[in-house]
C-alpha cells in the first residue's frame, strides 16, 4: 500500500501555502510583528539531542523543522518532507524532501536526519530522549543505545539527498505522529563539528526552522528572528519571537496585564475571575495529560490495595466532580480513562465509573469494600505521597475526605519532587499521585504506561492488556482495542484516574495563528500573526 | 597583621576542603540523582549518562576527581542539567547579575541603615526618633516577597514606569525594583543595630570627656561616637554582604533575574550535583574571604584591637 500524502497534502499546500494561517480580509496587521511568550524557567538546552522538557520544544519548534509539522488541529502536515511512501508490511517509509536550506544557506540533505538521529541514539551524546528512538521502534536502536552495535547500524539511510528510508522493527501505527518532535529535528553536523557543546549559542547555532537565535540569556529571555532563509518565508508574517522567562505564575500573570507577555498560564482558581472579566482573552483548551492515584500494587505495596474490591471503591469514592468544579476550576475534566478524552482515534468505554451518579457510585464503593472485609469497623490506613505543590496538596487534602467516611484513613505524604519519583521509581508508596503527558496524539501514548514492560510504577501486569497493546501495532482499526484496554483499566482499577488537563490560559487577543485544537499545544511562530492594536 | 592575614588564609583552604567533602557526601545521601525524573529512563540509557559524567565511579574517587579538577584547570565540571553548559559558564552568567544587584541594595542599606540609626540615636527620644524607628520597623515587617509585588504593581501594573522583572546590564531601570526588594529588610536591621550601638557609645566615658574639652557636637559624633559604634555593624555586614551579592532566590524568582540565587536552590531541587558544588564552593569562599575583611576592619576602627 502506498500512501499518497503527496497528492493531497501537497497541492493543499499550493493553495494554502505552508498552512500558515493568513490575515483575514480586512485585519490590519501591527507593524511591529512579534510574539512574546512566557517561559516558566531556562531552557536547558537547545541542541535538539539534549532538549527534555515542553519549552525547550516550543523554542526548538521555531529554530528547526522535522519531517512533518503539526497543524492547528495537530493533524500532520508535511515539514522538510514534502510526501511519504509506506512499505507494504509497514516497515519501511521513504521520505521525499522538499529544498529546504539551513540558516547558512547550505541545503537540508537527507544526510542531516541520518547524521541527527544516529546522535541521538550514540551513547556518547548521552541523550536523555534516546528512548524516544526506541518508542519509533527504529531499526537496532535500542541495541545503539545499549552500546552494543554502532550508530552507523541505525535504521535510516539517506538513498540521495532528497530521499530518506528508515526502516522499522515492527509496523508502528503512530510512527509518522512522532516526527513532529524535537528529538527527530536535523542538526548541521559541520556546524556540531566545529563548536562542540557550544554549537546551540547564538552566532554558532544553524536552524532550518523559520527563525534564527538572535540572543539567549540563561534564566532571562531567549530571542528568535525571522529565518530569511527559510523555505516558506515569504508566508511568515512574524518578525520577532520572544521568550521570557517568568519563575512564578502569579508575576507572570501580572506582567501579561502589563502587556509584557501574550501569553500565560492562568494560576490555579482565577479562570473563573478572569473568564468573566476578560471573556476574550481566558481560554481553556483540551490539553493531552492525565492525572491520577498509581496504587502500588507490586511486592513492596500494601496488602489492602492487592484486593481489586478496595482498589475499586477508592476509585468510585472520588467525587471528581468536585475536584474540576470546586477546586481546579479551569474546565478540566474528571477522568474515567487513563487516555485523555481529546486524543484522536479514541473513545472511552461504558464503564460504572463513567454512567452512575456520585451517590451510586459512593454506595457501590460502601458495598465493595464491606464485601472486601473493610469499613468504618476495620478500617484501612494507607498514605497519599504527592510532590510538593499547591495543587497537589489541596486535591489529595478533598480525596483524605472522600475517603474518610468509608473507613480509608489516609496520611498525606508530601515529599520534594526528586523524593516522590525516586519513591515511585521503587514502588516504595502506597497510592501516588501521578501524570502523564501525551507525546504523540494516539491511545497507545498513555495505554503504554500500563504494560507489564512500561513505565508502571505500581507494578500492575496484565496479561490480556499486554497482548492488546502488543496487537494495536499491527491492527487497521485500533479504536475497539484501545476502547477494551481501557474496560481492563476500569476493571482492575491499578490507579484511580482524577482529571484530565486542560491548557488554561490568557492570551492576547491581537495575537492570531496559535492552536486551540491540538491537544499538545505544539504552535509554530511561523502561523502566528499579530494584529494592530 | 599581615601574618594574621596568611594564617588566616591558610586556615582557609582545609576549611574549603572539609566544605567540598561532607557537601558531596551530602548532596548523594539525598534520594534521587540529577537523571530522576518522571519518565523513568532506561536502563542503559541511564548508564550512558552517568558514565559521560563520572557517576559511575565510586563516591570518593568523584571527590577527588572533582578536587583534582578545580586545583589543577579551575574546572568546576559540567551541568548534569543544562548539557550545553559548564558550572564556570553557569556561575559567569549568574554571579554577576546578584552581585551588580546585592552590591546596589547592600550600599543603599547601609547608607540609609546607618544614616536612619545615627539620627535616632542623636535625636534620641525625639520625632526623629520616633519616625527612624517607625520606618525601619516598618521597613522589617515587609518582606520581600511581600515588597516585590507591591513594588511591580505600583511601579509596573499602575504606572508603567518599570519592566516587571528579567534583566538587562545596559539598562538600570531592570535594577531598581530587586534593589529596594532585597535592600529594605537589611537597611532596618542596620538602623536599629546602629542606633542600640550609637546609643550605648554617646552615654560613654570618652564622649563625656570630650564634650567636656568643649568639643562641637558634629566633631564628637563623627571623630568619637561614629567609629567605634561601627563595630557590631560591621560585623553583622560581612554575613550579609555575601548573602547579598550571592542572591536571594525571592528577589531571583520573583524578578526573573537569572541570578545566581535562583540556580543554587534549583540545583539542589534538581540534583544538579556540579552547579550545587559550584555555588557551595563560591558562598564558603566569599564568606571566608569577608570574615576576614571583618576582622581586619576591626582592628583598623579599634586601636584596642591588635592581631
Amino acid at each position: 500500500m502506498t500512501k499518497f500524502f503527496a497528492t493531497t497534502a501537497l497541492v493543499a499546500s499550493l493553495a494554502m501555502p505552508a498552512f500558515a494561517v493568513q490575515p483575514a480580509e480586512g485585519e490590519q496587521l501591527a507593524e511591529n510583528q512579534v510574539y512574546n511568550f512566557w517561559l516558566l524557567d531556562a531552557i536547558k538546552s537547545v541542541d535538539p539531542a539534549k532538549n527534555t522538557d515542553v519549552e525547550g520544544s516550543d523554542v526548538l519548534r521555531q529554530l528547526f523543522e522535522g519531517l512533518m509539522n503539526e497543524d492547528e488541529k495537530g493533524a500532520m502536515v508535511p515539514g522538510v518532507a514534502e510526501s511519504f511512501e509506506e512499505s507494504d508490511d509497514k516497515l519501511t517509509y521513504t521520505f521525499k524532501l522538499r529544498d529546504a536550506k539551513w540558516s547558512n544557506g547550505e541545503p537540508v540533505t537527507a544526510g542531516d536526519f541520518v547524521y541527527a538521529w544516529r546522535r541521538a541514539v550514540n551513547p556518547e551524546t548521552a541523550s536523555e530522549y534516546a528512548w524516544f528512538m526506541e518508542l519509533m521502534n527504529i531499526v537496532n536502536a535500542t541495541d545503539i543505545v545499549k552500546g552494543e552495535k554502532s550508530p552507523e547500524k541505525l535504521g535510516v539511510k539517506a538513498i540521495d539527498d532528497k530521499t530518506l528510508e528508515v526502516t522499522l522493527t515492527t509496523p508502528t501505527p503512530y510512527f509518522i505522529k512522532t516526527l513532529s518532535h524535537a528529538t527527530t529535528f536535523p542538526v548541521p553536523q559541520k556546524v556540531i563539528e566545529e563548536h562542540g557543546d557550544a554549537w546551540t549559542q547564538p552566532g554558532n547555532l544553524v536552524g532550518n526552522g523559520a527563525f534564527v537565535l538572535k540572543s539567549h540569556n540563561l534564566g532571562v529571555d531567549i530571542t528568535m528572528e525571522k529565518n530569511p532563509e527559510y523555505w516558506d518565508a515569504e508566508n511568515v508574517v512574524m518578525q520577532t519571537v520572544k521568550g521570557i522567562t517568568v519563575n512564578d505564575n502569579n508575576v507572570a500573570l501580572t506582567r501579561y496585564q502589563a502587556g509584557e507577555l501574550d501569553r500565560v498560564q492562568i494560576p490555579a482558581g482565577q479562570y473563573p475571575r478572569l473568564e468573566k472579566e476578560a471573556p476574550d482573552q481566558a481560554v481553556s483548551l483540551p490539553y493531552a495529560c492525565s492525572y491520577a492515584y498509581v496504587y502500588n500494587v507490586s511486592e513492596k505495596g500494601p496488602e489492602a490495595l492487592k484486593d481489586v474490591r478496595v482498589r475499586e471503591a477508592l476509585s468510585l469514592a472520588l467525587n471528581r466532580d468536585i475536584i474540576v468544579n470546586n477546586v481546579l476550576q479551569g474546565g478540566q475534566k474528571p477522568a474515567t480513562t487513563w487516555t485523555h478524552w481529546a486524543i484522536e482515534g479514541f473513545d472511552q468505554p461504558e464503564t460504572e465509573l463513567a454512567t452512575l451518579s456520585q451517590e451510586e457510585k459512593t454506595q457501590r464503593a460502601q458495598e465493595l469494600l464491606t464485601e472486601a472485609g473493610y469499613g468504618p469497623d476495620n478500617p484501612i490506613s494507607l498514605t497519599l505521597q504527592y510532590n510538593t505543590d499547591e495543587n497537589h496538596k489541596k486535591l489529595a487534602i478533598a480525596a483524605q475526605q472522600f475517603w474518610k467516611p468509608l473507613g480509608v484513613n489516609i496520611t498525606l505524604n508530601n515529599v520534594e519532587w526528586k523524593v516522590h519519583t525516586d519513591r515511585m521509581q521503587n514502588q516504595d508508596f502506597d497510592m501516588a499521585r501521578y501524570a502523564w503527558c501525551a507525546d504523540y496524539n494516539e491511545a497507545s501514548t498513555f495505554l503504554d504506561w500500563f504494560r507489564t514492560d512500561g513505565y508502571n510504577s505500581g507494578k500492575w501486569s496484565n496479561a490480556e492488556f499486554d497482548q492488546l497493546m502488543a496487537d494495536a501495532k499491527t491492527a487497521e482499526d485500533t479504536t475497539p482495542i484501545y476502547t477494551r484496554a481501557e474496560e481492563i483499566l476500569a476493571e482492575e482499577v491499578p490507579a484511580a484516574f482524577v482529571y484530565h488537563y486542560a491548557k488554561v490560559d490568557m492570551i492576547n487577543p491581537d495575537i492570531k495563528g496559535l492552536p486551540t485544537e491540538n491537544v499538545l499545544n505544539s504552535w509554530y511562530a511561523k502561523d502566528l500573526y499579530r494584529l494592530a492594536d | 597583621m599581615f601574618a594574621y592575614i596568611m594564617r588566616r588564609l591558610a586556615v582557609a583552604v582545609p576549611t574549603l576542603l572539609l566544605l567540598i567533602v561532607f557537601s558531596f557526601i551530602l548532596m548523594h545521601l539525598a534520594p534521587g540523582g540529577p537523571f530522576t525524573q518522571e519518565r523513568e529512563l532506561p536502563p542503559q540509557v541511564l548508564a550512558n549518562l552517568n558514565a559521560k559524567y563520572g557517576l559511575d565511579d565510586p563516591l570518593w574517587k568523584q571527590i577527588i576527581n572533582y578536587i583534582w579538577g578545580i586545583v589543577a584547570h579551575f574546572d568546576f565540571g559540567p551541568s548534569f542539567v543544562y548539557p550545553d553548559r559548564s558550572v564556570n559558564e553557569l556561575v559567569a552568567a549568574g554571579f554577576p547579575v546578584t552581585l551588580t544587584y546585592g552590591s546596589l541594595a547592600f550600599i543603599a542599606a547601609v547608607v540609609m541603615g546607618v544614616g536612619l540609626g545615627v539620627v535616632a540615636a542623636i535625636w534620641h527620644n525625639s520625632f526623629l526618633d520616633y519616625l527612624a524607628v517607625g520606618i525601619s520597623i516598618g521597613a522589617q515587617v515587609l518582606p520581600n516577597f511581600v515588597m516585590a509585588p507591591i513594588l511591580v504593581l505600583i511601579f509596573t501594573l499602575w504606572y508603567g514606569l518599570l519592566p516587571g522583572g528579567g534583566w538587562s546590564f545596559s539598562d538600570p531601570s531592570f535594577w531598581i525594583m530587586p534593589v529596594i526588594a532585597l535592600g529594605t529588610s537589611y537597611m532596618a536591621s542596620i538602623a536599629r543595630i546602629t542606633r542600640s550601638s550609637m546609643l550605648e557609645v554617646l552615654g560613654s566615658n570618652h564622649i563625656r570627656t570630650a564634650r567636656a574639652k568643649g568639643m562641637p557636637e558634629h566633631r564628637v559624633i563623627i571623630r568619637h561616637a561614629l567609629k567605634p559604634a561601627m563595630l557590631p555593624v560591621i560585623s553583622y555586614l560581612g554575613p550579609v554582604f555575601v548573602s547579598m551579592i550571592t542572591g536571594s532566590v525571592v528577589i531571583d524568582i520573583y524578578f526573573s533575574t537569572g541570578g545566581i540565587g535562583k540556580a543554587f536552590v534549583d540545583s539542589a531541587l534538581n540534583r544538579d550535583y556540579a552547579v550545587m558544588m559550584g555555588v557551595t564552593i563560591l558562598v564558603g569562599a566569599l564568606t571566608i574571604v569577608f570574615n576576614l575583611v571583618v576582622d581586619v576592619l576591626y582592628a583598623w576602627i579599634d586601636p584596642k584591637i591588635r592581631y
